[in-house]
């Protein structure tokens, strides 16, 4: 077994000391500036949206913001990607599958939202059943016209299915690459069970033409600022919570578990419940993410769930920089920037970039932009 | 004593001088005069006609009481010569001859009545079955099921003495009996039950089922009926049994040539190769281009492809290795990212070189049509190629590992690299041949599969997780490992397709797998000792 060692965040090496916010942030410069991003551009993007002129340059359309949001909520999923690769080691090429079950949860609510408003105008069954002749509402489908209801299975649904397993997974202790390709194929398997029809989530167009959420309409312009806001308190809670569980002792085991298992099982630590603790966290996490996502997208399909979505993941989380925390959320958002742009000017060309950022990623750098920053700093440091 | 050649060469003059002597009275001259009497508006005089036409074994004769019987003979108004119209807008032809007539012209349609038309069935069927060509007596044997009458099995037993093709008896017998079973004496009705019992062909089977529910069957029949039903039936359910285990092979062999050159890279080195579908793409490419360049020789050019294939795929493979993975050793994780890295920029080379389109590529010649064992089972060609390819494919890596220096200087590497190398193994150079070594083979495999799926950009990512499951079900790095995991799971799959469906058969073996890679991590066969516990 090669012991992979990553460059220790400085935040993570020390015990915490101090209670509340500002002893889970600790020595995070890194976290403070990302946190300070994040509220500036919570505060900014709406004011600019509300303030100004659509003809002013400093207008931010609606559209513009809506796009950040789904960003946001990718830097969401990359966050949780990185809490179990960056800090148990635990590469996951699944985590798609938590994310979109998240969004199918989120889905359901606004599918029963739509009420008699659907083509066929029938009051409780969505368009789908209806066009394939179901005479009744499946039991699953009970209860998701109650918001709450639907908000608690956004974090029930993944967090079940990660808990199932990997529950299965660490107490057989399928390690590194093995569990990689498992948790690909359950988002494999998860995606042809998702596009039959017979399933009951709409088959292969998913659940879209929503309505509205809470009473508010989805297309108005105050509901997308309120459900971008939503994803900027969701990124930074998140951030938070996560830097809390890293800092505590169980974080530590954790961090232990990444660097040498055996040895952190021999100890006598049960290595699997902790394993099955974070990757639960996270794939609630990644819930969360695809809950704020499908609302602002308008679309959930088995699509969210096929492997490449999940491992892309995974190269955010490389770029910005494994076992940062804030560093895999940048990436989400740069990559996904670097996306809209490459698409817009040259379409072929996005996916040569991707691959190519795969593989400079791994070889040039393997502890992404974040490391890079790092390296410069401390070169910077010893010089002076 | 007579010899048995001379037995053979008397029925040959035997059968040669029947035909001239029924050939004979029909000249073409007479037998054009006889299908001129058929411009009448007698039935009676119509009917004599078509018996005589059909007494004269006049090759024409089949076509054109058939033509008659269904309305397609008419008189040309110019000339009042016979001819054949099948429909409509279609060409006018001769009825003597068969040729095409040019001249446009009004035609009158020669009418039949509904006593002619019965009559004239048999009497057609009759003719075919003396045809040459066995698939046409097969057709015309067939035709008849359900319509004789008893009187007719006289005929059907002449026929069957002088048959000598096995499929067209047992089509016979089952036309004879199936006509005294619906209306034969008892006994002759439970000796017709005797025969379809033993046939497998779904009439008999369907008479049989109808024969035992009927009431005013005698009782004897009935229960023989429901006998014969059963074990004809238990038959026939081995049968499909047996055709399932064939799909299921032909699925695991094409699984097998997917995974087999994933489990020398992923299985002997270790490397998690993303890319290893793109390399399936790539031998699939390989044969369209081969088959762009000679478009005329079809059915040569997958043999030129096998070698092109391994060789693209092969050089690519190394290119890969040299150029990431080394870089990359002992950081699994990382290769996997990277190699993903690559698949998608091959994917999209092939999109922007080749257009994102499926590209057809023509299946030869020998590769199409079908192995008929009997009616219930028959084994498609192409299946059948790729199941002894993938065979091939997989004795001939055997081979390489076993009995080759250079297979054995990849099991010396990839047993303990250090030692190997001590005593004067060059460790990059069989890093770079058995990693070229495993992607030549999936361009191989890439090759059998543009036989059976579209040949696209996506072509590999449909396999890339299923061999993976394949080489880890199997345990890695055990070549036998891989073929039992291949060949069982692609049982499996087709044994649940019937009850689930495709897809759903599909996600239940997944999680099958998920489940027993938790139980078993080390796959079916795990490695044991030493380089077990060091990987």
């Amino acid at each position: 077994m090669t012991t992979e060692t990553v460059n220790s965040v400085a935040a993570s090496e020390r015990p915490v000391m101090r209670g509340g916010l500002s002893g889970i942030l600790y020595g995070d410069t890194g976290g403070k500036i990302f946190l300070g991003v994040l509220l500036a551009v919570g505060i900014l993007v709406p004011a600019l949206n509300l303030l100004t002129e659509p003809g002013s340059a400093l207008h931010v359309p609606t559209y513009t913001v809506t796009l950040l949001g789904k960003y946001l909520c990718f830097a969401l999923l990359a966050m949780s990607v990185d809490l179990v690769w960056g800090f148990c080691g635990i590469l996951s090429l699944g985590h798609g599958a938590f994310f979109a079950l998240g969004g199918y949860a989120m889905g359901m609510y606004l599918m029963r939202q739509i009420g008699t408003r659907g083509v066929y105008g029938d009051p409780v069954l969505p368009d789908f059943m209806v066009f394939l002749n179901w005479e009744s509402l499946p039991w699953y489908w009970y209860g998701f016209d109650i918001f709450w209801f639907a908000m608690l299975m956004v974090l029930l649904a993944p967090g079940m299915l990660g808990f199932v397993f990997g529950w299965l997974a660490f107490r057989s202790r399928v390690t590194g690459v093995y569990l990689s390709i498992i948790s690909q194929a359950m988002t494999y398997a998860l995606m042809l069970a998702f596009f039959r029809n017979e399933m009951g989530f709409g088959g292969n167009n998913g659940l879209t033409d929503f309505k509205d959420i809470l009473g508010y309409d989805l297309q108005a312009d105050g509901t997308r600022l309120a459900l971008f806001m939503a994803s900027v308190i969701a990124l930074g809670v998140a951030y938070v919570l996560c830097r809390f569980i890293v800092g505590s002792k169980l974080g530590r085991v954790v961090t232990a578990v990444r660097d040498a298992e055996p040895r952190v099982r021999s100890i006598g630590y049960r290595v699997d419940r902790y394993k099955v603790w974070v990757w639960t966290v996270s794939a609630m996490l990644a819930g969360v993410a695809g809950a704020l996502y499908v609302p602002q997208v308008g679309i959930i399909n088995p699509s969210e769930f096929s492997p490449l979505n999940s491992i892309e993941v995974v190269v955010w989380v490389a770029v910005g920089g494994r076992g940062t925390l804030f560093g895999a959320a940048g990436g989400g958002v740069l990559v996904n920037y670097a996306q809209t742009v490459f698409t817009g000017v040259w379409p072929e060309g996005w996916t040569f970039a991707l691959g190519a950022l795969f593989v400079v990623v791994t070889v040039f750098l393997p502890r992404g932009i974040v490391g890079l920053i790092r390296r410069r700093k401390d070169k910077k440091e010893a010089g002076s | 004593m007579i010899s048995p050649k001379a037995v053979k060469v008397f029925h040959v003059v035997a059968a040669l001088l029947l035909c001239a002597l029924v050939a004979a009275p029909a000249g073409a001259e007479d037998f054009s005069d006889l299908l001129q009497e058929l411009d009448t508006r007698n039935f009676r005089t119509k009917m004599d006609v078509a018996e005589q036409i059909a007494d004269s074994g006049h090759p024409r004769a089949a076509a054109v009481l058939s033509a008659l019987k269904d309305g397609n003979l008419y008189v040309h108004q110019s000339d009042g010569r016979i001819v054949i119209q099948q429909d409509r807008q279609g060409p006018v032809v001769d009825a003597t001859s068969g040729k095409p007539i040019a001249e446009a012209g009004s035609l009158e349609k020669i009418r039949v009545n509904i006593l002619m038309r019965r009559q004239m069935g048999p009497a057609i069927a009759r003719l075919r079955l003396a045809s040459p060509d066995p698939e046409e007596r097969l057709a015309a044997a067939k035709a008849m099921y359900g319509e004789l009458a008893p009187d007719d099995v006289a005929m059907i037993r002449a026929r069957l003495e002088k048959e000598d093709n096995d499929r067209v008896r047992d089509a016979l017998r089952v036309a004879a009996s199936l006509a005294l079973l619906d209306s034969g004496e008892e006994a002759q009705q439970l000796e017709a039950v005797e025969v379809l019992g033993e046939s497998l062909q779904n009439e008999a089977r369907n008479a049989l089922r109808q024969a035992a529910g009927e009431e005013d069957n005698p009782a004897a029949v009935q229960e023989a009926a429901a006998t014969a039903l059963e074990t004809v039936e238990s038959r026939v359910a081995f049968y499909d049994r047996l055709e399932q285990v064939f799909f299921g092979l032909s699925l695991g062999s094409v699984l097998l040539l997917a995974a087999i050159g994933l489990a020398i890279t992923f299985g002997v080195m270790g490397v998690i190769n993303m890319a290893h579908g793109e390399f399936l793409m790539l031998g699939a490419y390989t044969t369209f281009v081969v088959q762009q360049l000679m478009p005329n020789h079809i059915g040569l050019s997958l043999f030129v492809a096998l070698p092109a294939a391994f060789l693209v795929a092969g050089a690519f493979g190394v290119a890969l290795e040299r150029g990431v993975i080394r870089f990359l050793y002992g950081r699994p994780l990382e290769t996997l990212l990277a190699t993903f890295g690559v698949s998608l920029f091959l994917q999209q080379l092939v999109r922007t070189v080749f257009s994102p389109l499926n590209r057809s590529v023509t299946t030869p010649e020998w590769m199409s049509g079908s192995i008929v064992i009997n009616p219930v089972l028959s084994l498609t060609m192409n299946r059948l190629v790729i199941i002894a390819f993938a065979l091939l494919v997989f004795i001939g890596l055997l081979l390489i590992m076993n009995r080759t220096t250079l297979g054995l200087k990849v099991r010396a590497v990839a047993q303990n690299r250090s030692m190997a190398r001590a005593v004067g193994v060059r460790g990059e150079w069989v890093d770079a041949m058995t990693f070229g070594l495993g992607a030549g083979i999936a361009g191989l495999g890439g090759v059998a599969l543009s036989q059976i799926t579209n040949v696209g950009p996506n072509l590999g990512q449909a396999y890339i997780v299923d061999s993976f499951l394949v080489v880890v079900f199997g345990g890695v790095g055990n070549l036998f490992g891989t073929l039992t995991a291949a060949l069982s799971l692609g049982v499996l799959n087709k044994f649940l397709e019937p009850t689930t469906g495709a897809v759903l058969a599909k996600v239940l073996v997944l999680v099958f797998i998920i489940l027993f890679i938790q139980k078993r991590p080390q796959g079916l066969f795990p490695q044991r000792g030493r380089a077990a516990s060091e990987g």
